[in-house]
């Protein structure tokens, strides 16, 4: 199908706020009268608040007032409370706030405050916490029993407190590689019939892994503004959803979600950190209240690592069985999350991209979330999927190995087609075409023959190729769309999507555009402002705009182009039947003198009132697209709908990456030399927009692969990564200088637009190829480990012990 | 100190006047608690983006936190305040700068650009920031202000880079977004626009 605006390149309208610095993030407003506040955050892993005295903070000049937990609704443990009542359980957790005249008096009266603690014993490592004996992060148990399934990563987790404890026996069995026996899980699900799955597999690999929790890296730190006014809630957010943020903010602040105005056309970075409303802005928002002063809390870059959340750790095992043609029969794995104080965890999604990705007949995960006195955790790009990814390429690889076949092969084999169950419910996809991306990143990269080349060596440098899949699911359904058109013809597309960056508010308006034909020029983006009257939205995360909301502007604007035909029919008679659009006018199909402009078309919707102008909507739109609705009838043609389009099971989004890499066994460096990447993220909405994710997953995949992690101190529990540097995000010089990048480009039937998402699979990609060239390079050597640091390496080129005890986590 | 605020005073000028907004009088009443006995220099004229601009500087205060509090120049980011992230890259004299690791009592004899200065008298975008937009080079843009800002030193040294030594001009400015690729083709696109 040949689209007029979708795929095509075009200027998203917010860039140039960006290179001008026009472009406003929240600390960049400062209105009349705005007062600062500040955090004192715990100095302890682990505790209780005895007591605080804040007598001396608040005789300083120019402060203006303390909030505590009692100024706050309740919290229940283990969810992550606002501020801290009685129970600490991390290091810069928030226990108070002060609001002074300027940000140096707020933070000056910090030190003014004294609190006095209790110290109490804590863990930073989930299997010493599992170890019988080991220290619990909670007084009431180490291990959280979730009482909800994460549809929505980034749903909230809810559960409570359970004990689990291995046999120390067990835990050496896990760190050694080997099935821990007769032991307990919190949880876990099984397809298929696992042991006679392994009973036809010719190669079965038994490994344990660790992947390292990483911290987001932000580049705004989330900092909150509010303001109130007659009762509602002006709140300047760093967000990367709009909409969907709306009703979980108004429940932390008590008001309905119509007495909350969101403010956030900007935000500098998320990545799932910011994906629904976080703890830090009920602070905000009450204090604000509080003082009736607009108030903004500052949270600078040390903090944003204690409290912006963070990907969990994984500690597990996982045996493969693989027949000799090649495909995948059995796959079983144990995966113990580090959930930080809140129990956070990736296990299931991590096992969902192994039931993806190589479609096993059988399947089994078995785990466990241990509660630690780390970083509370959260989404993190492809939560789950891209640290498994990272975990099993160079362990599919030893198997492909052991099979005599090539690595490309082996993948293509078992990659999923439309047709494939996947999942614990073994339910269908969408669409897939991984083979048809393998295929393409094969030609692009010359894979068949270089795979086949032996390995240069020169002096201590040595080369390795790898090979990666990611898969993130990458599409829902089920949310509005709305636009409209003026008496003038010009075109309003309103989007209660987030601007992360991605620019998929944009591209995914251009399906409206491209519905209505209408002039790209004549259309105006309205967003980032509750009151420019936006729709409901998916959270902007887990790759999902662009199915999910082309698809909403799709059907708004087929409501608005019905709409525009029924008037034209009333005018020029016939039926709906009997009209086109084109050059933004309706007219008869058999006669197109008899027709009628958009603007005169939506002179007319505005006259006959009801549905045509908004006075009334379908019954079935969420309650904030309703208020949008109300909040623009009477001014123009509306076209409002809700997705009902069909959706067959999962939307997938698919990437294959390949790269060659260069060892320096004396400094332990590697070197990215190539990169190549092709998604089969459906049609190509917006190429520009594909290659900056591409490209940026790629990024974020040398990350994970060589530096970043989070690292504890084990005497104290303090926190090593408090800095961009020590947990380090790779900058210009980490990174080719070119890496190249393409689409399928096959249209997905459950979207008519044809797209689905891209942003976290090109990160899983990236980072299993990164793995899979290491060990290649090492000859087939696993480290079992990200991030494959450089001591790691030089370790194992002088044949030293690795300083790390076998799957230690949160360490060096 | 003629500046030292009580409360009640403070409010009260919050109440009953316009004078110059809570913020700044908040800046004023810290410097003052913050300001050595010896007297310091404390009205500084500075040459931004071409224009003379007297600023009543603390002496501890860093060249970012000046430019955006004192002056509104929001436009530089600060992500970091330790010298490690380059999202409040700066110019001075035409060399790219860490203004969160400069003190402003420093920077009296620079001429200080800010991304707010590259526009023309016009507003015509700048080659590095039509270059910038033409390759869509940010993506969440909380660090394209720093990297418009080396890129633009790069520039004026260096009309004609190849793609590596744009690399190494750009490497003290992180993207988290990992958009590097897209900043060299907009460096690159700049120096073809200025050719």
């Amino acid at each position: 199908m040949t689209f007029m605006h979708l795929g095509k390149d075009f200027t998203p309208p917010d860039v140039e706020g960006k290179v001008t610095g026009d472009a406003k993030y929240v600390e960049d407003f400062q209105p009349e009268g705005l007062v600062y506040a500040r955090l004192l955050t715990s100095p302890l892993p682990s505790g209780s608040i005895r007591s605080i005295d804040v007598s001396a903070a608040l005789r300083m000049d120019g402060v203006l007032g303390v909030i505590t937990a009692d100024d706050l609704p309740p919290s229940n443990a283990p969810a992550n409370p606002m501020l801290a009542s009685s129970d600490i359980t991390y290091v810069g957790q928030p226990i108070l706030a002060v609001a002074a005249i300027s940000d140096a008096i707020a933070e000056n009266a910090l030190d003014a405050v004294h609190v006095e603690y209790e110290y109490r014993a804590f863990v930073t490592d989930p299997l010493e916490s599992l170890t019988e004996g080991g220290p619990n992060a909670y007084p009431d148990g180490n291990v959280l029993q979730q009482t909800n399934t994460l549809e929505d990563e980034n749903a909230t987790i809810r559960g409570g407190f359970g004990t689990i404890k291995w046999p120390a026996s067990e835990i050496e069995r896990l760190r050694n590689g080997e099935e821990p026996q007769n032991v307990d899980f919190a949880d876990g699900w099984t397809y298929g019939e696992l042991d006679a799955a392994f009973a036809e597999s010719d190669i079965i690999v038994e490994e344990s892994f660790v992947t390292a929790g990483t911290p987001h890296h932000c580049m705004e730190p989330r900092s909150a503004m509010a303001n109130w006014e007659n009762g509602k809630c002006y709140f300047y957010a760093s967000t990367q959803s709009q909409s969907a943020v709306d009703e979980g903010l108004a429940s932390m602040l008590g008001i309905e979600p119509e007495n909350l105005c969101i403010i956030s056309e900007y935000t500098g970075g998320g990545f799932g950190s910011k994906g629904s409303s976080y703890p830090i802005m009920g602070v905000c928002g009450h204090f604000a209240r509080l003082l009736n002063r607009p108030l903004q809390l500052r949270i600078t870059r040390e903090e944003e690592y204690y409290i912006g959340v963070g990907r969990p750790g994984m500690q597990g095992w996982v045996k493969t069985g693989v027949r000799t043609d090649g495909t995948v029969a059995a796959i079983d794995v144990i995966i113990i999350s580090d959930g930080g104080p809140t129990g956070r965890n990736s296990a299931s999604s991590s096992a969902q991209h192994l039931s993806v990705v190589y479609t096993p007949s059988a399947m089994r995960l078995r785990n466990i979330p241990v509660f630690t006195n780390t970083a509370p955790r959260g989404a993190q790009r492809g939560p789950g999927q891209n640290e498994m990814s990272a975990a099993i390429a160079p362990i599919m690889d030893k198997s492909a190995r052991q099979l005599g076949m090539d690595r490309a092969e082996f993948r293509k084999i078992n990659a999923p087609h439309s047709e494939s169950p996947v999942y614990e419910t073994q339910g269908p996809l969408t669409s897939a075409f991984l083979a048809e991306a393998i295929d393409m990143a094969s030609t692009m990269f010359n894979w068949t023959e270089r795979e086949t080349q032996t390995r240069s060596r020169n002096g201590n440098k040595v080369r390795g190729l790898g090979i990666g899949l990611g898969y993130h699911s990458a599409g829902g359904s089920g949310y509005d769309g709305l636009v409209r058109i003026d008496p003038t013809g010009k075109i309003f597309l309103h989007s209660g999507v987030g601007n992360l960056g991605t620019y998929s508010y944009a591209d995914t308006t251009r399906a409206a555009a491209e519905v209505l034909q209408c002039n790209w020029d004549n259309c105006e983006i309205l967003r980032g402002n509750t009151e420019q009257n936006l729709p409901h939205s998916s959270v902007q995360g887990g790759s999902n705009t662009i199915f999910t909301h082309t698809r909403t502007s799709w059907v708004a604007a087929e409501d608005a182009v019905n709409k525009l035909k029924e008037i034209a029919a009333m005018e020029f008679g016939g039926s709906v039947a009997d009209y086109s659009i084109a050059d933004e006018r309706v007219f008869r199909t058999d006669d197109s003198s008899k027709g009628m402009s958009y603007g005169q078309a939506a002179t007319k919707a505005v006259e006959l009132g009801g549905k045509y102008n908004g006075e009334e909507y379908p019954d079935d739109i969420h309650p904030i697209t309703q208020r949008a609705v109300q909040g623009i009838a009477g001014s123009g043609l509306i076209g409002v709908a809700k997705d009902n389009l069909p959706k067959r099971g999962i939307a997938p989004g698919l990437t294959v990456g390949m790269t060659e890499i260069e060892i320096d066994l004396e400094t332990g460096k590697f070197e990215v030399l190539d990169y190549v990447a092709v998604s089969d993220c459906g049609t190509v909405i917006h190429p520009q927009g594909l290659s900056q994710q591409i490209n940026g997953g790629a990024v974020w995949g040398i990350g994970m692969a060589a530096t970043e992690r989070h690292v504890y101190d084990p005497q104290n529990g303090l926190p090593a990564n408090i800095g961009f540097y020590q947990a380090k995000l790779p900058t210009f010089l980490d990174v080719p200088a070119t890496m190249q990048n393409a689409g399928v480009d096959i249209a997905d039937p459950y979207n008519p637009a044809g797209g689905r998402g891209v942003g976290e699979p090109s990160q899983g990609c990236a980072v299993a190829a990164l793995t899979s060239a290491i060990s290649d390079a090492l000859d087939g050597h696993l480290f079992n480990r990200v991030p494959v640091t450089a001591d790691m390496i030089v370790n194992y080129s002088v044949e030293n012990e690795q300083e790390a005890k076998m799957l230690a986590l949160n360490t060096f | 100190m003629s500046l030292q605020l009580t409360r009640r005073r403070f409010i009260k000028g919050v109440i009953f006047s316009s004078a110059a907004a809570a913020s700044g009088a908040g800046v004023y009443l810290a410097s003052a608690q913050s300001r050595p006995n010896a007297a310091v220099e404390r009205l500084l004229s500075l040459n931004i983006n071409g224009r003379s601009r007297l600023v009543d500087v603390a002496p501890t205060e860093t060249l970012a936190f000046t430019l955006r509090n004192k002056l509104g120049l929001t436009g530089l980011k600060v992500a970091c305040n330790r010298g490690e992230c380059g999202a409040c890259t700066v110019l001075l004299d035409d060399v790219a700068n860490y203004s969160c690791s400069v003190l402003t009592h420093t920077v009296k004899q620079y001429n200080i650009s800010t991304v707010e200065g590259l526009r023309a008298a016009d507003g015509t975008l700048s080659a590095v920031q039509q270059g910038f937009i033409e390759e869509l080079s940010p993506q969440c843009g909380f660090c394209t202000p720093g990297q418009v800002m080396s890129a633009t030193a790069l520039l004026r040294a260096n009309p004609s880079p190849t793609r590596e030594e744009a690399r190494q001009a750009l490497a003290g400015n992180l993207c988290r977004c990992g958009a590097y690729d897209h900043y060299l083709n907009g460096v690159m696109r700049a120096s073809e626009l200025l050719s």
